[in-house]
Order: structure tokens, then C-alpha cells, then sequence
């Protein structure tokens, strides 16, 4: 039988770790992901871990040795957060291009500069197309079921590409919540050992991580991104058959709440989404018809969900921890090209918010709301704006 | 440590087996010597790691995989803490009987693989490292490295009126090795092949870090002809440009101290990219040399 | 056989035919280096002593051990001559390719 305690996200990353039986961990500390690597090097130290944990000098060397222990076979595990995942953003590219099928945890953590520890979602955002999957969890809970969902999605001989599990830093890494710990034979049952031929191996060796030309590049490339959209197929799959283990589901690439007969819906990406199915529970008593989509992994990119559950509202506000400069926030050009592909011809607003650990409160999301209805009233709106920015926009900034 | 050596590898003895063949290294190449070598002393359960660079670039270009045992491409900078995740998993797996080998150029060791390879050294990983020196970044067109020596001509340090080409000294990667307290360090020359071949054999049989440095001539890079890479590798040794020692229990030692050296004038005049040096700049290099091994003889405190 | 053979590489039809990612066989060669050579080395089988000096300083590895003495591989042999300069016997030669 599982138990249940007090965790805080990084805490339950680290138990969803253990139960994940890894065979090495490599991390180097950086705030807010250090509890997580804490925990892990106390489970190695009384036993209840059996992985090699290594010490390492970087991020960069982190994942580089992840990748090495990936390359003969073992199950690996990293961790980091904001300017370490840049720093291991050659790494990042290089591990899904050699189908290492590595789970990290990535606390985000908004990128210097100007330097803040605080959360926001710039780091991963940026790092959209380093060919990894990405799935952004709400909770302590969600966080733990993920990386075992993680290492059977990502292990997968059709899939073999590694995962990023995003918490927010903070807001969700250091916030403590009661936690359902899985049984270790549970744990088993979900998520047998890592066999791959995709290793080094004495008895058939291989040449591994080597060099393309012109001429199969794409092939190459063309197999890892249909790796990549496999995945897509095997989220829900997984979801349901962790489901039928552990009684928890998490639906898959989306999660939409009160869409079905909603005219205005904000998207959103991670652990402020909570807060806008408050909100949205509010508007509903009030009368308003709104609902929430939360993006669960922004890679895979769920576009036929994301077109299903948004196409037939009224209005759709996106809610970015992100800015893409010069252009707009990133999760808004994502849904927003899924959804002219879809022809949905509906007013959508992109709102930036949170950035730097900013508060994003209920008062925000209602604005979003009220800016949705005023769109569709004929009031113009900005199609980028900016929540709770404490200052007027003038001519000279 | 007390390191018991089975059957001495030589020339009768070591084995018939090519473990890199194939490969599109330029002819007459100092690096992929070493790599043979390297590869046939250790033998096929063996984990190679080469970084981006010359002996990755001509060996593993898809289909023509030139490796005939297990080895793998790391990033420039990873080529250490690549090694290092491979012998972690290997242990974490339960595999036995086996060798993991690192094999960068002098600007993957020197520069940009400098971390990774000081922390591999810190957690005392059971590998070795070996770098090949070939004195400048070859695969991207003899660019100056942290290991290009004075007076060299490269194309980042062209010799001009102004400039003589690389103003700087070679960084002393032996020293530096040696200073973490590593288990086994050794600098070696494909010139002494023997001599190289008892160090690959020596750090085989360490229960720790191994690192070797070892001299490779690039005669694209260094402007000579493709048969002197042997010749050029032995001078350098014999002109006292090139140490040969080795770092255990925290000692030096020299496997060549000479009362006196071969003229460094044959080495350095039939070398293009020394062409343009004047005599004066000759003296410099010979009087560096001098300070080098009177630092070697007071400083290291040889038994 | 001692080190890897030269196999037929037939070029693939599918996307399936392809490696799932950049891991092989390794040592599978599919091209030759002997079209690199302007000068080839000619051993005086005579001459040999069987020191293997160039056996131990060729770095491709192309001059093995046969009956006592050396042989060379000339599929990958690309002609820098160090085997000749090396030889203490001077038993190799190296001569302009296609001269013999």
C-alpha cells in the first residue's frame, strides 16, 4: 500500500524519482530545483534510492552525463532550473537527437537579465524546439504521477525521446500539499525496467551519437520528430493505463474545464490554472459562460485538442509567463496558429503576466475575461496586453 | 597504487585486432595513431567517448562507421562528464570487466572540456582520459589553441609583421592533472609508441582516474610532409620540447632525463608553421625549454 | 578477420530502413580509402625482418602480421609513407601509384 504525506513539489519530483527505480541521478543546484536533488542524494544515502548519484561541475555536464549513463542503458534522471537549462541547451538538443530517453525536472524560473530567482516560464519556453516533450504540472501530485508517466512515455522503443517535467518555481516547487506516495509494487507494475537496443552494448556494438550528411540528415531528424508526435498518442494511453493502477488521470495533453458550452475561455500553462477555475467557478455562479483549457504539454503540441475544445467559443484569452521579443507570447502563437489551421475565425487575446515571480491574482483573470467580453462588445483591444503592469506605457520607454 | 601488469603489451604481444580502421583521417595523422593504440591495448569491452573534433569527424560519418568496438560522440565540452555518466551507469548496471577511454584533441582537453574533465578527476571516476595533441584545432582549419606552442603559425595567430604567430606558451595540462591528486597521469609520444603503450596498459590497470597526454603531429596543420609524423614525434622528445613522465602516489617522474638535447633548430625549420621564426625566436624557445626542465628538476623532486 | 570488412551498403527505401537514431553497427565500413593514395608503399618481403616497426606506426592500422611478417591491406592503405621511412631495413618502398 502507498501512504500519504506533506511534500512540497520538489519533494514529490524526488519521490516520484525513487519510485521510478533510476539507475544514476546527475544535478548541480540551483534554486528552486536544489530540495529535489536534496531529497534524492538523502534516498541514495539511506538506501532507498539505489542509484548512482553524481556530483557533477554543471548543468552542461549534468545532462551530458546523463546522456553517457542513457547511451549503456540506465534509467537517468537530471534536474535544473532556468539559467542551468540554458546552459545545458546544446545538451538538450543533443539528447533528443540521440533518442536518450532522460526525464528531468525543470523548475522554471524567469532568465537574468535583469536576475530573478522567481518563477516564469521564459527558460522552457525558449527551449521549445530542443526536441524534448514538455508537460507543465498544476500540482505536487500531478508532479510525483508525472515522472512515472514520464519514463514510460519517454522509454517507449517508438518514442525514445526525453521528457521535461515543468513545475513552477516556487509557487509550486516549495509549496507543501498532501501527497499520495504509490506502493513500490505499483510503481513496478506501471513502469517495467529500461531495455532499448539503442545503447552501447558488448555483445552488439554500436557506434553511437555519430555524424549525418546531406543526404539522411532528414531522414534522421524526420524520425525523431515522428518519435516525438508517437508520444502524442501514447500521453493518453499512458494517462489510462496509470489510471486503472493508481485511480488518478490527468487527460492526456490538454485539460479543459466547463469548455463544453463556454464563450470565453483562457488558455494556460501550469500551476496558475488553479486560480482561473476559481475564477471561472465565480463567473459561472454570476452568469457569464466561461471555461479554462490547460495546456498540459506544450511538445507534442496538442493542436487537434486544443482546436476541439476552443472552436466553438466566442472568444479565447491566452495566458503567457513568457514573452517571445519582438513578437508575442509563445503558448499564444502556438494555439493561435492551431487555430487559424482550424479556420476558427474568434476573437483571441494574448495576455503576459507573471513574469519575474509577478503575482498573476483572480482580479487579473477576471480582467482577462472582462477584455474578452469587451472584445466581442466592439471594444478594440490590444491584442497583446499586459496584466497587473504597474505602470502607463508611454511614448519614450 | 602497486599495479601488477599481466602479459606486457608489445609489439609481438598485443593484439592482431583493429579497432579503428576505415577512417578518413588525413594520411600520415599523429591523432589517429594514438586512437589504434589506445584502442588495441584496451581491447573490445571497451566504452570509447571521442568529443567533436578530428577523430569523431573522420570516424563516424553515417554509414561508414570506422569503430569496431563500442563508442560514441560527445559534445565538445562533454567529452569528461560523457565518460562519467558511462561508468556511473555501467556500475549502477552491474557490468564488469570493462574500460571506459576518452580521446579529445588538445582543444577539447585544454579548453573547452577543462571542467568537465577537473570534475571526472574530483569524483575519481574509474576512466581515463587521453588527450591527443596535435597543438592547434585541426578540424575546423588549425585554429590556436590553450595547447598551441610559441612561435606557431595558425590561422587564428597568422605571423605577420607585427605578430609571430602564437605569443603565448602551452598550458601545462600534466601539471594541472596531477595538482587534483589524480590516481595516474602520464605524458607519452606517438614517437615512443612502446613507452605510450606501457602508459595506456599502466592506466588500464589503476582503480581511478587516468589521464594521458600524448604528443600527435598533424602534418596538414603543421605544414610537413605525411611520413616525418614518427620522426618529428621522437624529435620533439629528444630537443627536451617534450616531457616524458608520469604523476602516481603523488609523485613525478621522469621516464627521460637527458644530459643533453638534440638541436631544436631540426625540429622547429622542417615545420611550416615555425617557418617564419628568426633565430632570436629559436633562442627563446630553447630558453623556455631550459626554465621548463629546471622547474622539472628542482620543483618535482625526483627520486 | 582482424579488423572490419567493406560491406554493400544498399541505401534505404524507408524512413523505417533507417536507424531510430544516430546508432549502427559499428564497424561498418562501406567505402574504401585506396582512391586517396598517390604513392604506395612495395614491401621486399626479403628485406623484412618481421621487426614490425611499421606494423606499430602505421595509423591506419592497414600493415598487419602474415607468416611472420607484414602484409598490407592497399583497400585502405592511403600511401603516407611512414612505413617506408620507418623500415630500419629499408624494405618498403614507396612508388608512384600505378607505376606497378
Amino acid at each position: 500500500m502507498g501512504q500519504r504525506a506533506f511534500l512540497c513539489g520538489n519533494e514529490a519530483v524526488a519521490e516520484g524519482v525513487r519510485l521510478s527505480a533510476p539507475h544514476v541521478i546527475a544535478a548541480y543546484p540551483i534554486t528552486p530545483q536544489t530540495v529535489v536533488v536534496e531529497r534524492l542524494a538523502e534516498m541514495v544515502e539511506d538506501g532507498s534510492v539505489k542509484a548512482e548519484f553524481m556530483h557533477v561541475e554543471s548543468e552542461h555536464s549534468a545532462l551530458s552525463a546523463s546522456m553517457g549513463a542513457s547511451a549503456v542503458g540506465a534509467r537517468t534522471f537530471s534536474s535544473t532550473s532556468s539559467q542551468g537549462l540554458v546552459y545545458m541547451a546544446e545538451c538538450l538538443h543533443y539528447a533528443s537527437g540521440g533518442r536518450f530517453p532522460i526525464v528531468m525536472m525543470n523548475a522554471n524560473r524567469s532568465l537574468a537579465l535583469p536576475w530573478s530567482i522567481y518563477g516564469d516560464h521564459r527558460d522552457s519556453m525558449s527551449l521549445l524546439d530542443c526536441g524534448w516533450i514538455q508537460v507543465y504540472t498544476e500540482d505536487a501530485q500531478e508532479s510525483l504521477d508525472m515522472v512515472l508517466q514520464a519514463y514510460a512515455i519517454a522509454e517507449h522503443p517508438e518514442v525514445l525521446t526525453p521528457v521535461m517535467i515543468n513545475l513552477d518555481g516556487f509557487v509550486l516547487t516549495h509549496t507543501y500539499e498532501l501527497v499520495d506516495i504509490p506502493a513500490w509494487e505499483q510503481a513496478r507494475e506501471f513502469l517495467p525496467p529500461y531495455e532499448t537496443v539503442n545503447k552501447l552494448d558488448f555483445d552488439a556494438p554500436k557506434n553511437m551519437a555519430f555524424s549525418s550528411n546531406p543526404g539522411n540528415n532528414l531522414e534522421f531528424k524526420l524520425r525523431q520528430h515522428r518519435g516525438m508526435l508517437r508520444a502524442k498518442e501514447l500521453i493518453a494511453e499512458t494517462d489510462g493505463r496509470f489510471q486503472a493502477i493508481f485511480g488518478r488521470s490527468y487527460g492526456g495533453l490538454t485539460e479543459a474545464y466547463r469548455c463544453d458550452d463556454a464563450e470565453l475561455i483562457v488558455v494556460s500553462v501550469g500551476s496558475v490554472t488553479g486560480t482561473c477555475r476559481t475564477v471561472a467557478d465565480e463567473l459561472r455562479n454570476e452568469g457569464w459562460k466561461v471555461g479554462v483549457l490547460k495546456i498540459r504539454f506544450m511538445r507534442p503540441f496538442p493542436e487537434e485538442e486544443i482546436i476541439a475544445a476552443l472552436r466553438n467559443a466566442k472568444a479565447v484569452a491566452v495566458l503567457d509567463k513568457d514573452i517571445s521579443f519582438g513578437y508575442e507570447g509563445t503558448v499564444f502563437t502556438n494555439v493561435n496558429s492551431a487555430l487559424s489551421k482550424a479556420g476558427a475565425e474568434i476573437l483571441k487575446l494574448n495576455f503576459i503576466g507573471g513574469l519575474g515571480g509577478r503575482d498573476i491574482s483572480k482580479d487579473h483573470i477576471r480582467e482577462m475575461y472582462r477584455r474578452l467580453q469587451d472584445g466581442l462588445d466592439g471594444i478594440a483591444q490590444e491584442n497583446v496586453q499586459y496584466l497587473g503592469l504597474g505602470v502607463a506605457i508611454d511614448e519614450r520607454g | 597504487m602497486s599495479v601488477v601488469n599481466k602479459v606486457r603489451i608489445n609489439a609481438r604481444t598485443i593484439t592482431d585486432k583493429e579497432f579503428f580502421y576505415g577512417h578518413k583521417a588525413c594520411a600520415g595523422c599523429g591523432g589517429s595513431l594514438a586512437v589504434r593504440h589506445i584502442l588495441k591495448v584496451l581491447g573490445e569491452r571497451t566504452f570509447t567517448v571521442l568529443p567533436a573534433g578530428c577523430m569523431s569527424a573522420v570516424g563516424f560519418n553515417f554509414p561508414q562507421l570506422c569503430f569496431d568496438s563500442n563508442a560514441i560522440i560527445s559534445t565538445f565540452a562533454g567529452t569528461a562528464s560523457m565518460m562519467s555518466g558511462i561508468a556511473a551507469g555501467a556500475r549502477a548496471l552491474g557490468l564488469k570487466d570493462y574500460h571506459v577511454v576518452g580521446i579529445a584533441g588538445d582543444g577539447g582537453t585544454a579548453d573547452i572540456g577543462l571542467q568537465a574533465l577537473s570534475g571526472a578527476i574530483d569524483r575519481r571516476e574509474k576512466v581515463i582520459y587521453i588527450c591527443y595533441d596535435n597543438e592547434a584545432y585541426m578540424n575546423t582549419g588549425i585554429q590556436k589553441s590553450g595547447l598551441t606552442p610559441f612561435g606557431a603559425r595558425t590561422t587564428t595567430t597568422p605571423a605577420g609583421e607585427n605578430i609571430k604567430g602564437t605569443v603565448t606558451t602551452k598550458k601545462n595540462m600534466f601539471e594541472i592533472v596531477a595538482a587534483h591528486g589524480i590516481d595516474y597521469a602520464a605524458t607519452a609520444s606517438v614517437g615512443y609508441i612502446q613507452d605510450f603503450i606501457n602508459k595506456i596498459q599502466k592506466a588500464s590497470e589503476v582503480d581511478g582516474t587516468s589521464y594521458i597526454h600524448v604528443y600527435a603531429p598533424c602534418p596538414t596543420g603543421w605544414g610537413t610532409e605525411t611520413d616525418v609524423t614518427i620522426d618529428l614525434a621522437k624529435e620533439v622528445v629528444d630537443t627536451g620540447l617534450w616531457v616524458l613522465a608520469e604523476y602516481e602516489n603523488g609523485e613525478f617522474r621522469l621516464n627521460r632525463n637527458p644530459k643533453s638535447f638534440a638541436p631544436v633548430e631540426n625540429y622547429v625549420r622542417r615545420q611550416g608553421r615555425f617557418k617564419h621564426l628568426e633565430d632570436e625566436d629559436i633562442t627563446a624557445i630553447m630558453q623556455a625549454r631550459d626554465a621548463k626542465w629546471e622547474q622539472i628538476r628542482t620543483s618535482w623532486k625526483l627520486k | 578477420m582482424n579488423r572490419p570488412a567493406l560491406r554493400k551498403y544498399v541505401n534505404p527505401q524507408f524512413l523505417s530502413d533507417l536507424p531510430e537514431g544516430p546508432c549502427y553497427d559499428a564497424g561498418h565500413l562501406v567505402t574504401v580509402n585506396a582512391g586517396w593514395r598517390t604513392r604506395k608503399p612495395v614491401l621486399d618481403s626479403e628485406a623484412c625482418t618481421g621487426c614490425y616497426i611499421c606494423y606499430m606506426n602505421c595509423p591506419e592500422g592497414v600493415i598487419f602480421k602474415s607468416d611472420d611478417k607484414v602484409d598490407i591491406d592497399y583497400d585502405f592503405c592511403k600511401g603516407c609513407g611512414i612505413c617506408a621511412n620507418g623500415c630500419p631495413k629499408d624494405a618498403i618502398v614507396m612508388i608512384r601509384e600505378g607505376e606497378a
